[in-house]
Order: structure tokens, then C-alpha cells, then sequence
């Protein structure tokens, strides 16, 4: 986006004025624009940060950088599941203005390692989340439906541990590379999964190592990279 | 009461077995040996130190000296509850933790104990010793196991938790599960006891008192009472040990602090 970057009165470094840069995107592409979706602060933990970003409704943003430059922390700041300086709003409301497990059913980070806490993979779904009807779309048999944990590969877990996250609920999700290790086909159909979730309005952060699956699905790409964010062009 | 008196000769019969099992260690190669004669050696030297050191409390039947013995005991309790951690909290949570549930449930149950069984004066230390240090010992069991099971599972459910933590579950459901469990291991033990009470085993105190010469149904009477308000202490102590390090390895943001445990 050349000429945007020399237009003074959008904004003056991307790194600081994220929130004009998003909207700025947006008005270019002619969609609709909530800039206020979710804001950060100022987030710091440890090496990580001082940052601050802001992402709009219904956006894809990938989030690169080097393993070890702090790209998990900085998720799992923003879903407030570690101690950090700073704050992160969603829609103007501060995280720190309400209970943790409420922010959380909004802004949801599923980890790269997924957890389990029950025996049977259907006990970690709402009863009423249809879990039969939603496996085929992650490529996962119907009948894992009534399977233990135990039995899942490591792939399936991946998957299953996507579709738990994805609740009416949630407006953003923070996801600690989605698609590691899956099959080609597995990650066309999560990230179909994915864009009908942002069609829905919700916003995505996503960590990934594939330069190409980035490019397929942020419209924002973010670089961690001595504890600072640095936007780049697609 | 008559009270068969033991010599040392007795005691050293007693003691020619631990020295038997430690010399089949040596010689199937099954490294105990060492670990069971210092054990059994520390045990003769404790008991009979404990024995004089009784004795003369019981002499000066001063309340000072006797709120002291029991501090005493409190103290080393502590210190084993604190040894027997693969996972410890850091700072003074390490040991504050187990010192502060075992001293509550331990002072809580002798006190319920003194109250019925009024002794004269009320800090009679042939009553307050013994009951608290037996009291003591089972809480120091519930609280330690508990303490243990509790934190080591949450070490090793890490991802678990944070799944449910990060999903929008509040710290009371996520560590539920870990902390029902680690509360049934620490109280495993007093159940079995109280289940295996007469049954399969005499409980220890009973034998003793029987050995010592009361009558069976007298002694079966003290036992039931012992047994429960050691019940009620562990299962006290262990509760209230994990209650206290569910919150202390969680923070108000209903985060996982695995931070506030040292490394093993």
C-alpha cells in the first residue's frame, strides 16, 4: 500500500496506528469497518511488547515470526491467560473492566497443543453443538462422535480442538498455528471453516510458519520480531 | 491397669527383624537396606528421646511447655509435609501452605476432643500430647498426599486446564477434577483404615491398649473415637490444602500461574 503509507493524514507509522491502517484498508477495499472490534494496549509481558494493534470486524490477520520471538505469548495476552501489562478491549469494552471467563468466551485462543479433560471426545461439546452433523466438515467420521479421547491421532485432536473453540459467542479467535501438521486436504477444509467464521463477522488472529497460507487467508500480515509487531505487505 | 513391661531385650527381638529384612535386601540386591535401617534406628532414637522428654512435660504439667510440645510437633509436621513435595509452591507458600491447614485442622479436632473429653485440668498433657500428636500424624498424611497429588497432576494436566481456561471456564470448574481427586488420595488412607477397622486388622492404638491390659470393649470404645476424629482431621486438612492451592496456583484473572511452583 504505497500510496496509503504517504497519506499523512491516515496515520504515521503502521505500528502505532494500526486501528487508522485497518480502516484504512477497508475503506480501499470498500467493505464495512468496525475499527473498534478489538483494540491492545499496550501489551508486555517479558520480551514481548510494549504493543499495540487494532483489528477489525470480520478480518483475517496472520502472525509470523521466528520460533521463540514471542508470537504464543502475544496471543495468549491478549486472551488474558497470562500476567501482562496493558490492555486489550473488544468493541471499547476493557478486558480487565470484566471476569476473565467472560473475555474469553469472546476472544478465544486455541493453543497449538491441544487439551483434554474428559474421557469421551463428546463430553467436551455443548450437548446441544451438534457434533455428529459438524465432524464431516473438519474430515473426521461421524462416529468419532461416540469415541474416547484416546483413540483421536494427533491430527484429529488439531481438529476437534478447532471445532470446540468455534462457538456463536466467540467475535475473535486467536489460533496458535490452526493447521500444523495436517494433510493438505484437512487444512482446505479448516480454513473453509475459517472463512465462513469471518464471513460471520469474527475476527482472526492467526500464528502460522506457512508464508503461502498466510497469504491465502490474512488480509493483514503481521511480523513478531524483537518483541515489536511490524506490518507488512501481503 | 497392669502394664507388661517391656525390656530391652524385647525391643531388640523386635529390632533383629527390621535387621533381618535389611540383610535380604542385601542379598537379593533389593536397595532398602540402607534406607530401612536408618529409618529403624531413627525411630528407636526418637521414640525413647520422646519418651523422656514426655515425661518430664508430664512432671512440670506447666500449660506453656505443653502449648510448646504441641507447636513443636506442628512444626516437624510441617517440615514433612514440605520434604514429601515433588512439586512445592515457591516462597513461604512452600511450607505455609501445609503448616497453616495442618496446624487448623489438627488445633480444631484436639479441641473438639478436649470438649468431650473434658480432662481436669483441660490441658491435662497425658490427654493433650498424645491426642494431638495422633490427630497430627493424619492430618499430616491427608494434607501432605492431597498437597502432592494436587500439585503434580496440575503439572502434568497443564494443557487441560488451560484448554477449559482459555474456552471460558472460571478457575473453580477447571481445577475441579484434579481437586476432587487429589482430596480422595489424601484420604484413601483413613477410609481404608476405617473400612479395614476390626476386620482385617486390630487398629494399632487398640492392640496397645489391649497389650497394656484393658478390657477389649473399653479399648474398642477409645479406638472408634481416635479413628473418627482422625477422619475428621485428614479429610479437614486435606480439604482445606487443596481449597487453599487451588487459588494459589490460579490468580483472579482465573489464570494457570505454574510460575508460583518451584522447578522440581
Amino acid at each position: 500500500m504505497p500510496q496509503l503509507a504517504r497519506d499523512p493524514t491516515l496515520f504515521s507509522t503502521y505500528k502505532h496506528q494500526g486501528e487508522a491502517y485497518d480502516s484504512a484498508v477497508c475503506r480501499a477495499r470498500g467493505g464495512s469497518y468496525n475499527a473498534r472490534m478489538l483494540e491492545l494496549r499496550g501489551l508486555r509481558r517479558l520480551h514481548v511488547g510494549p504493543i499495540d494493534l487494532s483489528i477489525g470486524k470480520g478480518t483475517c490477520v496472520s502472525l509470523m515470526g521466528a520460533s521463540g520471538s514471542g508470537k504464543s505469548a502475544l496471543l495468549r495476552m491478549i486472551a488474558d491467560l497470562d500476567p501482562h501489562e496493558g490492555d486489550a478491549l473488544l468493541d471499547g469494552r476493557a478486558c480487565s473492566s470484566m471476569p476473565a471467563p467472560e473475555w474469553r468466551r469472546l476472544v478465544t485462543y486455541v493453543a497449538a497443543e491441544s487439551g483434554w479433560w474428559e474421557e469421551s471426545v463428546a463430553a467436551h461439546f455443548a450437548v446441544d453443538a451438534g457434533l455428529e452433523s459438524l465432524l464431516p466438515a473438519v474430515g473426521i467420521a461421524r462416529e468419532a462422535a461416540t469415541w474416547p479421547v484416546a483413540r483421536l491421532s494427533t491430527g484429529e485432536r488439531q481438529r476437534l480442538a478447532l471445532l470446540r473453540a468455534f462457538r456463536p459467542a466467540n467475535r475473535v479467535l486467536l489460533l496458535d498455528e490452526p493447521t500444523s501438521g495436517l494433510d493438505a486436504e484437512s487444512i482446505g477444509m479448516i480454513e473453509k471453516l475459517l472463512r465462513d467464521r469471518l464471513a460471520q463477522g469474527t475476527s482472526i488472529l492467526m500464528v502460522t510458519h506457512d508464508a503461502e497460507q498466510a497469504a491465502r487467508m490474512g488480509s493483514r500480515h503481521l511480523l513478531l520480531r524483537d518483541g515489536q509487531v511490524e506490518e507488512r505487505a501481503p | 491397669m497392669n502394664e507388661a513391661s517391656l525390656t530391652a531385650l524385647d525391643l531388640a527381638l523386635a529390632g533383629a527383624l527390621v535387621v533381618l529384612n535389611a540383610a535380604l535386601s542385601l542379598l537379593l540386591d533389593l536397595g532398602v537396606a540402607r534406607s530401612l535401617l536408618i529409618a529403624g534406628v531413627r525411630s528407636v532414637v526418637q521414640l525413647l528421646l520422646v519418651g523422656l522428654v514426655l515425661k518430664t512435660v508430664f512432671a512440670l504439667n506447666s500449660p506453656l511447655l505443653i502449648a510448646a510440645v504441641v507447636l513443636a510437633m506442628i512444626g516437624m509436621a510441617s517440615y514433612e509435609i514440605v520434604s514429601r513435595q515433588d512439586r512445592r509452591f515457591t516462597g513461604l507458600w512452600g511450607a505455609g501452605i501445609g503448616a497453616g491447614t495442618t496446624m487448623l485442622a489438627t488445633l480444631f479436632v484436639t479441641a473438639v476432643a478436649l470438649a468431650t473429653l473434658a480432662p481436669s485440668p483441660w490441658y491435662a498433657p497425658q490427654i493433650v500430647i498424645p491426642l494431638a500428636g495422633i490427630v497430627l500424624g493424619s492430618v499430616m498424611n491427608g494434607v501432605s498426599v492431597s498437597l502432592n497429588a494436587f500439585n503434580t497432576s496440575v503439572v502434568r494436566e497443564r494443557a487441560a486446564i488451560e484448554a477449559r481456561l482459555a474456552l471460558g471456564d472460571s478457575r473453580a470448574l477447571a481445577f475441579k477434577a484434579l481437586q476432587r481427586s487429589a482430596l480422595r488420595a489424601g484420604i484413601i488412607p483413613i477410609l481404608n483404615q476405617m473400612s479395614a477397622a476390626g476386620v482385617i486388622t486390630l487398629p494399632g492404638m487398640m492392640t496397645g491398649q489391649i497389650l497394656a491390659g484393658m478390657a477389649p470393649f473399653e479399648a474398642a470404645k477409645y479406638q472408634i473415637f481416635v479413628l473418627l476424629l482422625l477422619a475428621g482431621g485428614s479429610g479437614l486438612g486435606a480439604i482445606a490444602a487443596t481449597m487453599v492451592a487451588v487459588r494459589r496456583i490460579s490468580d483472579t484473572r482465573d489464570r494457570l500461574r505454574l510460575d508460583r511452583l518451584a522447578k522440581s
